[in-house]
């Protein structure tokens, strides 16, 4: 019944690719997400608490706040694509009624799940590093208006973390097509 | 919970964000190099008062009837400071509750000895608690006043406030309350509150704690080098005094031991001369013109609360704060009086921030 080599005696067999597939695609949306949510609350903890005192911060730091939100925008697209990526297992159909997969759906399930954990950690700690920078930025402006563009800069830096997981995160799933699409 | 590691960097913002950059405001909104010009400027103190309006603090003198007091102007200014304060301490959440209530300390210690002198010197009990410093004040304050004895402080009043503990570890000589006397529980009191409040920051680590203990043990090697040389020409033992220095500090052991020795200024400043940078307030300490010992060791105090902001995500913050703040009022102050006694020529002698 083996396939090739790589399957034989593995209870990975047994799990189906589906279930692999989506806790990638759950696990991209999902840490993505709270990834964004930690960035916004360590930034907005800041940003309100600055603009009490200084009340023009108020506008022009929201745009950490829309970067820790690209974050959780990556997570979202990159969870659509995955998702375009799921098809019907057509299989090879065993006398006993099971379908076994072939060899290109375990690696669709596979890849996808990979694909996903690129994505969302990445994106995890991308949101947690823009929020920290974020903050800083904010009680930077409060105290002095001029650094807030070079913070930016660094912010900008911190938000390209979660661009890297994305492009590998495509790369990754780039051939993964699972069963008949 | 302890704010040393990652995690502690990514969750410091839950409890303590928002009230940290608050802090930050209040700190930026310190009197700059240019407001203190200005206020140098001044001919008479409502020139001050039209001057101040301008800064963060507003028209916090408004309506002050007749001509202006710096009594005043020193009680309205610690009534600001201290709004702000309590505005923060009754929102924080532990462990930054606990370190306001600390900070809260070391003025009620101050209250506890100015009231019992003042009472030892027949004074109203009414006027003294009015002159009480607002940011220690506390419930039973008002009966300190009936107290005789060391015994009897504790006894009556003391055992229901947070100073009860430091009493007991202080474990004060029998006898009457007299100059002497309270002087010593002032210092046993002070060294207490000292290293209890150090082991707490120590406690909380990461950069609370490196932030903090740079603070505090600077605090105590200058308690200590102060207690060595105001016990000068006194009859304290070695024994007596060595029970007032604090236990922690870069003096503490070999430089403690030493200064428990020392019998004149040059034996303290032989005491302290490997201690950086408490060897450098020694120099020209008593040539003529050079800024007084007191004022050095306030300017590096200036110095070390400066650097505490240089840091985020840590408690150190709302300490800085608050004494940057009171060297303001006292900057503040020293200018008033200045202008109020005609003494410009002093008027410069003073610790400015920026």
């Amino acid at each position: 019944m083996s396939q090739s080599p790589l399957i034989d005696a593995n209870i990975f067999e047994q799990v189906t690719p589906y279930a692999w597939a989506n806790l990638g695609i759950g696990l991209t949306i999902g840490l993505s997400t709270l990834g964004a949510a930690w960035g916004i609350w360590l930034t907005g903890t800041s940003l309100v608490g600055a603009a009490i005192k200084v009340p023009r911060v108020r506008s022009k730091n929201l745009v950490s706040i829309v970067f820790c939100e690209a974050v959780g925008i990556y997570g979202i697209i990159m969870a659509i694509i995955f998702e375009q990526k799921l098809g019907l297992i057509t299989g090879t159909a065993l006398p006993n009624g099971v379908i076994l997969p072939h060899i290109k759906d375990y690696f669709s399930g596979y890849a996808l799940f990979g694909g996903g954990m690129s994505v969302g950690f990445s994106n995890l700690f991308c949101g947690i590093c823009v929020g920290l920078v974020g903050s800083g930025c904010a009680l930077a402006d409060a105290a002095e208006p001029a650094l807030f563009v070079k913070v930016l800069v660094i912010s900008v830096f911190a938000s390209a973390l979660g661009l890297f997981g994305v492009i590998v995160g495509i790369v990754q799933t780039s051939s993964a097509s699972l069963g008949a699409k | 919970m302890s704010y040393y590691s990652m995690l502690g960097l990514s969750t410091f913002n839950i409890e303590n964000g928002f009230l940290e950059a608050l802090a930050r405001s209040f700190r930026d909104a310190l009197l700059t190099r240019a407001d203190y010009q200005n206020l140098m400027q001044c001919e008479r103190l409502d020139d001050l008062k039209l001057h101040l309006s301008s800064t963060d603090y507003g028209n916090f003198l408004a309506d002050v009837p007749g001509a202006l007091k710096t009594s005043m102007l020193e009680k309205r200014a610690w009534d600001k400071l201290v709004g702000e304060f309590e505005h923060m301490r009754l929102q924080a959440v532990q462990p930054l509750a606990q370190f306001m209530e600390y900070i809260r300390y070391q003025y009620m210690i101050d209250n506890v000895v100015f009231l019992i002198t003042g009472t030892l010197h027949g004074k109203d009990a009414e006027t003294l608690l009015s002159k009480c410093h607002p940011l220690g004040k506390f419930d039973s304050m008002a009966t300190l006043t009936v107290a005789t004895t060391a015994a009897e402080l504790y006894d009556y009043v003391l055992v229901e406030t947070p100073l009860a503990g430091y009493f007991v570890n202080a474990s004060l000589q029998e006898g009457d309350l007299d100059e002497m006397n309270i002087e010593i529980i002032r210092s046993t009191l002070y060294k207490a509150y000292l290293e209890d409040f150090y082991k707490f920051v120590c406690s909380l680590g990461g950069v609370t704690a490196s932030v903090m203990k740079e603070i505090l043990e600077f605090e105590a090697d200058r308690r200590s080098i102060n207690i060595t040389i105001n016990s000068f020409g006194t009859e304290l033992s070695v024994d007596d005094k060595k029970k007032l220095y604090p236990s922690f500090g870069q003096l503490y052991p070999e430089g403690i031991d030493k200064l428990l020795k020392a019998e004149d200024l040059d034996m303290v400043r032989a005491a302290v001369d490997f201690y950086t940078p408490l060897d450098q307030f020694f120099d020209d300490v008593d040539g003529i013109g050079g800024d007084s010992l007191e004022d050095k060791f306030i300017a590096h105090e200036v110095h070390l609360h400066k650097e505490s902001f240089n840091q985020q995500y840590h408690l150190g913050v709302f300490y800085s704060f608050l004494k940057l703040k009171e060297q303001e009022i006292r900057n503040l102050l020293w200018i008033a009086e200045c202008i109020a006694q005609n003494q410009r020529d002093q008027m410069t002698k003073f610790v400015p921030m920026w």
